[in-house]
């Protein structure tokens, strides 16, 4: 019965320490592919992707129609759209691309007439807590996320490379396509194109462009588990015109990543089902037979079937409810302390997946237990009178 | 009080077939007691396992105050036993891990006594075997006369009408024998039938009518 015990408390041990590194693991990797910024582009359906950055200067466009579509549509995982449109200028006797932004305030408040859960984060996404929409954030969050949440029809925001050729800085006054613009800030640099460019209110493009309500691209800031859920799918849904497409290594890592993870609990699963389940029929069936005299005994003198194989099924229970709870402590303690040089992710215990694994382990130790109890319930009786 | 009517009872044995009871017609009164007596194998445990409703004969059939034992449902049959019949074991048969009084308590438990009236019959079954100071005592820490009377308090637990002991004197000492002998008989006294197998032709001189079995036939009532 111990070495039975001592199966099940492994089993349960390892499974719970697993896994909850794994979903800890899970969390930190989703996180920072996010963190990585747009993974999802809607083009024009005749542009072919060459350069993931530079992938709105093709000159072919789409309505601006679009992205108010996408943010009536009620998709879950989409963390930020972003519609770009560019067109060439000059600053300061050099070209560079001026590419007109949407602040976010804008589409938001759309989203929030629909009552659309586009901004929803569904379980497992990365952190919200990393999109601060602070004016302060700006720039930061524009270079990283994709993310203005103002911007006025006369601001503008340079990238780091252009203001330095042109010697510009934060509150700058600079002149584009006939029209004065102060520059409200300069974007860090990130070493993409972005860096040559310079940003302005998209509407305010449009028009001294004379383009109409268009765009190149909208970017989107999808979660990679939706991504991997099949948000590009729905997105060309929503959007049968256009051409949508993601970024199959960052998808392909979280799917991996996920596939990895999800095997090693599974793995760890079956070696609690197999291990526990073997453990548990074999000391219960060596325990039934060396107490074959007093469960005969106990017939003897009135027991039925049906108490004696509640009996042992209770044992079991007993066993399975112990070395499962001991094992999801000692699985908890044991992900809480090697989670962080494991996994670099810091880890807390997880009380559903501990009652979930205890679960599992009463319902391995009962299951395992049902023949040899069976077995003692179908006893003669008579083994009571056999001498020792 | 048990009656058997051309009960028989054979065992398939390495492909043969052997004859453990041949048919056998036994009345036993009420308040009697019997003595079984035969050889090893000559079918004595075999006869006390049928009377005891824990074997089913072949054929024949074996009442019990009027009722056909085998013909009740398996859940009525354990219930019969459990309220009129009482055993007493050659090796006792107690419980290692329990104590005199829990051992006592197993035949009340299993007939669905409240907890408390539960210990207060089983002390009272040990103080009057003499074991009052023995209660909480395991198996292991007792002698083998006082795990021998802890079992015939267990016997006695559900107050049966009917006690079939199987070599109750088997394992003890002359002293002891004679001790349990006594209680036998006093049981007896009490209107309880009893019905006992045995090698010892001592111990069946005790009882009302001895029983010789041979090759799983009734020889002749001494």
């Amino acid at each position: 019965m111990l070495t039975c015990g001592l199966a099940i408390l492994l089993g349960v041990t390892a499974l719970v320490a697993v896994r909850t590194v794994t979903v800890f693991s899970e969390r930190a990797v989703a996180r920072d592919l996010d963190s990585l910024g747009a993974n999802v582009l809607v083009l024009p359906r005749g542009v072919t992707l060459q350069d993931y950055y530079a992938a709105d200067t093709h000159g072919e466009t789409l309505p601006e129609e679009y992205v108010e579509r996408l943010t009536l549509s009620g998709l879950e995982g989409v963390d930020n759209l972003s519609p770009r449109l560019c067109v060439s200028a000059v600053l300061a006797g050099r070209s560079v691309t001026l590419t007109g932004i949407l602040p976010r305030s804008e589409f938001q408040a759309k989203a929030a007439w629909g009552g659309a859960g586009i901004f929803a984060r569904p379980a497992g996404c990365g952190a919200e807590a990393d999109l601060p929409l602070g004016q302060g954030d700006g720039p930061r969050l524009l270079a990283r996320k994709r993310i203005i949440e103002n911007l006025a029809e006369h601001e503008a925001l340079i990238g780091a490379d252009a203001a330095e050729r042109a010697g510009l800085k934060e509150g700058d006054a600079i002149e584009l396509l006939g029209e004065r613009f102060t520059i409200l800030a300069v974007l860090p640099a990130t070493g993409t194109v972005d860096d040559a460019r310079v940003f302005a209110h998209l509407h305010t493009v449009q028009r001294l462009a004379d383009k109409g309500e268009v765009v190149n691209a909208i970017e989107v800031v999808g979660c990679c588990k939706q991504i991997a859920a099949g948000l590009v799918e729905k997105i060309a849904e929503v959007l049968p015109e256009a051409r949508v497409t993601t970024i199959t290594q960052v998808v392909r890592t979280q799917q991996n990543v996920n596939r990895t993870m999800g095997n090693l609990s599974l793995a760890f699963l079956a070696l609690l089902l197999a291990v526990g389940g073997a453990a548990t029929a074999g000391a219960m069936y060596g325990n039934v037979s060396e107490r074959r005299r007093e469960v005969g005994t106990l017939m003897a003198l009135g027991a039925t079937p049906s108490l004696v194989l509640r009996l042992f099924l209770g044992k079991a229970l007993v066993l399975g409810l112990g070395g499962g709870l001991a094992g999801a402590l000692l699985g908890s303690v044991l992900a809480v302390w090697l989670g962080p040089s494991l996994a670099n992710v810091v880890v807390r215990p997880l009380p559903s997946l501990a009652l979930g694994a205890t679960g599992v382990a009463v319902v391995v130790a009962v299951l395992a237990s049902l023949w040899p109890a069976w077995r003692a319930a179908r006893l003669d009786p008579c083994v009571c009178f056999q001498e020792v | 009080m048990p009656r058997l009517d051309n009960v028989r009872k054979s065992y398939a044995r390495r492909g043969r077939t052997v004859e453990a009871l041949r048919p056998t017609t036994l009345d036993i009164g009420a308040g009697e007691f019997v003595a079984m007596v035969g050889p090893s194998g000559s079918g004595k445990t075999t006869l006390l396992s049928i009377v005891g409703g824990m074997l089913a004969p072949d054929s024949g059939t074996v009442w019990l105050d009027g009722q056909s034992l085998y013909d009740l449902p398996l859940g009525e049959r354990t219930r019969l036993r459990r309220q009129r019949i009482g055993f007493v074991f050659q090796s006792f048969n107690l419980v290692s891990y329990l104590t005199a009084v829990e051992n006592v308590q197993v035949p009340l438990y299993l007939a669905g006594a409240a907890p408390r009236q539960q210990r207060r019959r089983a002390v009272h079954l040990l103080e009057r075997l003499s074991l009052g100071e023995r209660l909480g005592h395991r198996p292991a820490e007792l002698s083998v006369g006082q795990q021998q009377r802890v079992a015939l308090a267990r016997t006695l637990a559900n107050d049966p009408a009917l006690i079939l002991a199987d070599e109750p004197t088997g394992n003890l000492d002359p002293d002891m024998r004679e001790q349990v002998l006594g209680l036998l008989e006093e049981f007896r006294r009490e209107g309880r039938t009893v019905v006992m197998v045995t090698h010892d032709p001592a111990a069946a001189a005790r009882a009302d009518r001895v029983l010789p079995l041979i090759a799983g036939e009734i020889r002749a009532a001494a």
